[in-house]
């Protein structure tokens, strides 16, 4: 499935069917050894690195939760200052990390144009500390502090536009993909790692743990999210937007939420509510 | 030696360009801004390599974190708040065991709000693994960059070097900044062994479970303690260059005295002037400066204090609800001794609060009684 698999080696302790590991093996398999991975605090740096084991073959960092851009920062300008022009310096983020507590720092890199490869899979709550909400969790998924009660009906507010967020600071590529979507995936991080100054790529990641769906169907859930509208494969490249991803037909959203424990709570309503925003959306682009 | 009429902030802006950082990366906070506007212009320039205009001080740690991760000489300035907001990075940078040098100019947090020196900042890092070095003029502070560089490259742990807030920063004066071809011949080029490299893969900042975690802590304290022979020889080499000559404390007048006022950072030069006067008078006054405060210098406290009858320990900073952190310290150095002096604890300057020469002479003439107290100045 993956050419050359030991970038990210087996061995590591992610959960059975973890999407996210499967983004870690695209992503430094795309880019090659000659990259600097930094890392933020979330689940792919736990099951990654427990000392003195480390399943990443190519160097790499973690330090804090809230400060990666800025680590991805210091590096560059490190080693551009050292006369090495070459070597990617590649962000890999949750969405807590960049969508919320990191933000900061992630807008001030983009706003610098550092240049930085910044890398979100995005699996939509805070996994690692047991399934919080984050502001990327989707409209009325259940999280335990998005909970779906008697009176509150699980996350009451939309999911952050964080490509638009990101292209909005006018850096030269910014784009989101899917796991799902090999060769979506591969092609954006090439291309993105040709380009210089700071580059975004999202990518949809699925987390069985907490979006509670069975362990086999990373793959079917994330291409659903696609099918559906839920989530798309869409690029700004200087400031031009493109969709990679136009079906004829949106699937109904309900197939891709049917098959997950985090919306098996929702209404006839609350569906009909999220597949009149997505089609809203889509009549947009 | 070129001396120079210029301003503390400048020098030591001076003093930093000399050192060829790899990256300088700093947000403004008064009193520390123009030592960072004096780098940008320095970078404007072409003298400076790397200036990162971060969006927080936040990020400028942790820049710093990966620059010297990468194998670049890092810099930055902060004080007060932004040292605060940095806090949490900074236990990161020393136990990832990064060099890297900060500058703090020294002021109180709030609130309330207040712009003005004192040494609470900084104090309030002190368990964070950092080299801390608290300098009592300009001279010594422009001096400490390059000496805080080698201790902080060959130790490999953080190091700050910490100047009172408009007292140092902001004061016009002779000063003798090193040039670049003394600072070339002291210190060498940063070239780390462990680092980012992509040709050479490995991993940093990984975690470690019960079973290990702890002795990398242990390991952390063994090497800041060791880390004082660092300093002691890289001051020594520094003296050689230059006949400035620093120690890991500094006494003045201390050989006969009876009565010590123990103290760090500017407050020192009133505190020398007040034991001129009250000598002229045939009082037996000392002074004992604490230069480094961590790793603290216990052996050469409690020698220099072995003896002594009385000692008032002044401080700009409080652990509310504890032992004054500077007066803690020296009671703990002083633990072994067999003929333990009276020590009192005055707590002063705070928010840049005046401390005059008169106001020193006045404790250590009221120390001499023999009782201990507990005071605000
Ligand atoms: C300052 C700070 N606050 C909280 C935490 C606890 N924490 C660690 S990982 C994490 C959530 C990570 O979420 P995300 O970025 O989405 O990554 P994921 O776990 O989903 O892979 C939190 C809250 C922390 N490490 N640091
Ligand atoms: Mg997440």
């Amino acid at each position: 499935m993956v050419k050359n698999p030991d970038n990210f080696t087996p061995g590591h302790t992610a959960c059975a069917g973890c999407g996210c590991a499967i983004a870690m093996r695209q992503i430094v398999n795309a880019l090659g050894k000659d990259i600097i991975i930094a890392n933020a605090t979330g689940c792919m740096e736990i099951v990654s690195s427990c000392y003195p084991r480390s399943a990443w073959s190519v160097p790499y960092i973690h330090v804090l939760f809230e400060n990666v851009p800025a680590v991805a920062s210091g590096i560059v300008n490190a080693l551009r200052a050292k006369g090495n022009d070459h070597t990617t310096v590649v962000c890999i983020g949750g969405d807590g990390s960049t969508y919320d507590i990191g933000f900061g720092s992630l807008s001030g890199m983009l706003e610098r144009n550092e240049d930085v490869l910044y890398v979100c899979y995005d699996n939509e709550a805070y996994m690692n500390t047991g399934i919080q909400r984050s502001s990327s969790t989707p409209l009325h998924a259940s999280t335990t502090t998005s909970q779906a009660g008697s009176v509150v009906h699980g996350k009451t507010q939309w999911k952050k536009p964080i490509v638009e967020i990101v292209a909005a600071h006018r850096i030269p590529y910014a784009a989101s993909t899917s796991i799902s979507f090999f060769a979506d995936v591969e092609k954006k991080l090439k291309k993105a790692q040709a380009i210089r100054g700071s580059r975004f790529i999202a990518i949809h990641a699925s987390c069985d743990t907490g979006w509670r769906h069975e362990t086999d169907l990373a793959y079917d859930v994330c291409k659903l999210a696609v099918e559906t509208g839920m989530w798309k494969l869409c690029e700004y490249e200087n400031g031009e937007f493109k969709m990679n991803y136009k079906p004829a037909k949106l699937k109904p959203v309900e197939e891709y939420l049917k098959l997950q424990g985090r919306f098996k709570h929702l209404t006839k309503e609350e569906i009909e509510e999220i597949q009149k925003h997505v089609e809203e959306e889509w009549k947009k682009l | 030696m070129v001396v120079k009429t210029v301003e503390g902030s400048f020098a030591v802006a001076e003093a930093i360009r000399e050192c060829e950082p790899d990256v300088v990366a700093c947000y403004p906070i008064t009193p520390s801004t123009h030592i960072a506007e004096d780098l940008n212009r320095m970078y404007a320039d072409g003298e400076v390599k790397k200036y990162i205009a971060v969006e927080a001080e936040f990020s400028a740690i942790s820049a710093l974190i990966g620059a010297s991760a990468a194998g670049g000489r890092a810099v930055s300035t902060t004080s007060s708040q932004g040292l605060l907001l940095m806090h949490e990075a900074l236990f990161a940078a020393s136990g990832m065991r990064l060099p890297m040098v900060l500058v703090v100019a020294n002021r109180a947090v709030s609130a309330p709000l207040n712009i003005w020196g004192d040494q609470q900042d900084s104090i309030s890092q002190r368990d964070s693994g950092w080299i801390q070095l608290y300098c009592e003029t300009n001279q010594e502070t422009v001096d400490s960059i390059p000496i805080a560089f080698k201790v902080s490259e060959e130790t490999r742990l953080p190091a700050m070097v910490c100047m009172d807030g408009f007292y140092l920063t902001h004061s016009v004066e002779q000063i003798d900044v090193p040039e670049k071809k003394l600072v070339e011949k002291f210190l060498p080029k940063f070239n780390p062994e462990i680092k980012l490299d992509s040709e050479n893969p490995l991993s940093l900042g990984v975690y470690a479970m019960p079973s290990d975690y702890q002795s990398f802590r242990e390991d952390l304290e063994l090497d800041l303690q060791k880390a004082k022979q660092s300093i002691t020889r890289v001051q020594s080499e520094w003296n050689n260059l230059t006949g400035r000559n620093y120690g890991m404390i500094e006494q003045y007048m201390m050989k006969d005295a009876e009565n010590v006022f123990v103290a760090m950072g500017s407050v020192c030069g009133n505190a020398k002037e007040a034991i001129d006067q009250l000598r002229a008078n045939g009082e037996k006054a000392g002074l004992l400066r604490v230069r480094a405060f961590r790793p603290f210098p216990f052996g050469e406290v409690a020698g220099a204090l072995n003896g002594k009858k009385n000692v008032a320990v002044f401080e700009k900073a409080v652990s509310l609800g504890g032992a004054p952190p500077l007066f803690g310290e020296v009671l703990c150095a002083l633990n072994d001794l067999s003929r333990k002096p009276t020590v009192s604890s005055f707590i002063g300057g705070l928010g840049g609060k005046d401390v005059t020469v008169n106001n020193v002479a006045k404790i250590i003439v009221k120390i001499k009684d023999g009782e201990k107290r507990f005071e605000w100045v």
